[in-house]
């Protein structure tokens, strides 16, 4: 036997799709073939199974009841908890806060950490930023006088480190930047930015809405201060996220939101709040989708990744090498290090005609500016993209279909 | 142009989809009523004519007379502007009480219902929505 593994015989990514109850159906008449993973990924059945089992069986509140099925919803809520440190490897289970998603972890750092700037404080972001890790800190600004400095991007699509020392002052209090671009699919050298912003002593939030889904994620080994993530786009349900945040900095913040479970001890004229992350989560929270996470999450990891890892690179490869034989084409965002994204502009079409016409073909894409506004308007593509984002159950064929789509969308609009 | 009712116009819209039975035809004859459509004039082509989408631009204009209301309209995107051709077909130099008992609703049975249903996405919605407002204004001030 050969000791080097055989990646392509141990990957059957129809195995992995006929585990996907949303992808076997017809649109239009077509084979769906999906392509806007970035957007949100489907779901796997045990994911299905996990919230339906929850409600067919263990649904009460969490944390409160002394009753046995508030203990089994209470044990489950709190081993998807696990079930995320291990998925980022965080070093404890208490640095990792419940919250929406991405778009509401990023708030509470921009409410907690943001409720002790002074006007004159400067955060840094990237021209590279979906407008989640824009407006927070635009509000900031608006309410508190913050100043907002912006790492340029290079017309590949990659941010210009080279801009980094001259952007961060005595002034930053923190960075924040995308692990993945959702608009290009750039991977961002998050771990170097981080020892770069560190040795300057400024705290570092990476938002890992598109880091997760490929399978990306060290929150230890890339050393950041905080880490935000979304549950729909790695497989899970929607409404339910994480904040990983360095212990520290959970027992320095105040508090997000007022409510039940965030307190110890309540009085009119004092309250004291539980430890974290219980401080920062008041009210009941999305249970069933925690439990859902957690189940993806746990499937999530049992995959073979470096097949996948290959297997997306091919997919990558072949859509960008397919597409570009199309007249007047061009791929928006060529960097070096990539997610199976791409993103493109044809001479003379319109985005939202050309993703018109490909779902009367039943291949689902999105068009537009994918929330990133300055980032399509610096690369020329002010109108917005066609933009093609895979997941690994995605084959070979969808990306045949895609730019055979593509191909005959052209036609008919040109 | 002979003047015919909103109805008689989803009529023969109506029949004239039904001979196409590929999906490319649909859409080619959509597209193609939008390059028939007059064009627009380029001194309104600005803010103040304009819906917002977040994938495509409208521009739009109306004007009432002799009691019909004018419509004028373009897009950036060639299907949308073909779709305003059509709803221009329906709700062009119509009367308020004709525009008012007509809703958009006829799409559906035209498979084109994703384009319209509670979508921003286009402008159209919001173009539709002016027509009606525009009619139900016109009843009030006498
Ligand atoms: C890079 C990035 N950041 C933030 C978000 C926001 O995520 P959510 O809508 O799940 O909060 C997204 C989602 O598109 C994203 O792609």
């Amino acid at each position: 036997m050969s000791d080097t593994p055989n990646t392509a015989s141990t990957f059957d990514v129809e195995a992995i799709r006929a585990q996907f109850p949303a992808l076997q159906q017809r649109v239009n008449g077509k084979p769906l073939v999906y392509l806007d993973n970035a957007a949100t990924t489907q779901k796997p059945l045990c994911v299905i199974d996990a919230v339906n089992q929850f409600y067919r069986v263990d649904n009460a509140n969490i944390h409160r009841g002394v009753h046995a099925l508030s203990a089994r919803a209470t044990e489950q809520y709190e081993a998807a908890r696990e079930q995320i440190r291990q998925s980022l490897n965080a070093a404890a289970v208490d640095e990792i806060v419940f919250v929406r998603g991405t778009t509401e972890a990023i708030n509470l750092v921009a409410s907690s950490f943001g409720s002790r700037l002074k006007a004159g404080d400067e955060i840094l972001i990237s021209a590279l930023e979906h407008h989640a890790n824009i407006v927070p800190w635009h509000l900031l600004r608006e309410r508190m006088g913050i100043v907002l400095k912006v790492i340029p991007v290079t017309d590949m699509g990659e941010l210009d480190l080279s801009a980094l020392p001259a952007l961060i002052t005595p002034r930053t209090r923190l960075l924040a930047v995308n692990h993945v671009s959702n608009a290009l699919g750039t991977i961002n050298p998050v771990q170097a930015i981080c020892a770069q912003a560190h040795a300057h002593g400024v705290p570092v939030l990476i938002d890992g809405a598109q880091g997760l889904p490929h399978g990306l994620v060290d929150v230890q080994a890339i050393n950041c201060d905080f880490y935000a993530m979304s549950g729909h786009k790695a497989f899970g349900p929607s409404g339910v996220g994480a904040l990983y945040a360095r212990r520290p900095w959970l027992d320095e913040l105040p508090p997000y939101q007022g409510g039940g479970d965030m307190i110890e001890t309540v009085r009119f004229d004092c309250v004291r709040y539980a430890p974290p992350p219980a401080k920062f989560e008041a009210g009941t929270p999305n249970i069933e989708g925690a439990i859902g996470l957690k189940a993806a999450l746990a499937w999530h990891a049992a995959q073979n990744w470096p097949a996948i890892t290959h297997h997306e690179a091919q997919l990558l490869a072949a859509a960008a090498i397919g597409l570009q034989e199309i007249p007047g084409l061009r791929l928006i965002g060529q960097a070096a290090h990539k997610v199976p994204v791409v993103s493109f502009v044809i001479a003379g079409c319109h985005p939202h005609d050309i993703g018109t016409l490909l779902d009367a073909m039943g291949i689902a894409v999105r068009t537009g500016q994918h929330c990133a506004m300055p980032v399509l308007e610096q690369l020329g593509a002010a109108t917005g993209t066609v933009r093609a984002s895979f997941a690994f159950y995605n084959t070979m064929d969808d990306v045949q279909a895609l730019v055979r789509a593509v191909h005959r969308a052209h036609d008919l609009l040109s | 142009m002979l003047n015919i009712t909103p109805q008689a116009a989803i009529d023969e819209l109506k029949s004239e989809f039904a001979f196409f039975d590929d999906w490319t035809d649909r859409y080619q004859y959509i597209i193609d009523m939008g390059k028939a459509l007059p064009a627009f004039p380029a001194d309104k082509q600005d803010d103040a004519h304009k819906f917002y989408g977040c994938q495509s631009q409208v521009w739009f204009d109306a004007e009432w007379q002799n009691n019909r209301l004018m419509l004028q309209g373009t897009s950036d995107a060639a299907i949308v502007k073909g779709l305003i051709a059509l709803l221009f077909r329906v709700y062009g130099q119509q009367t308020a009480d004709e525009i008012l008992a007509t809703t958009p609703g006829f799409l559906d049975d035209m498979g084109l219902k994703t384009h319209l249903s509670a979508n921003r996405a286009t402008g159209l919605m919001g173009m539709i929505q002016k027509i009606q407002t525009l009619a139900a204004e016109s009843k009030k001030t006498p």
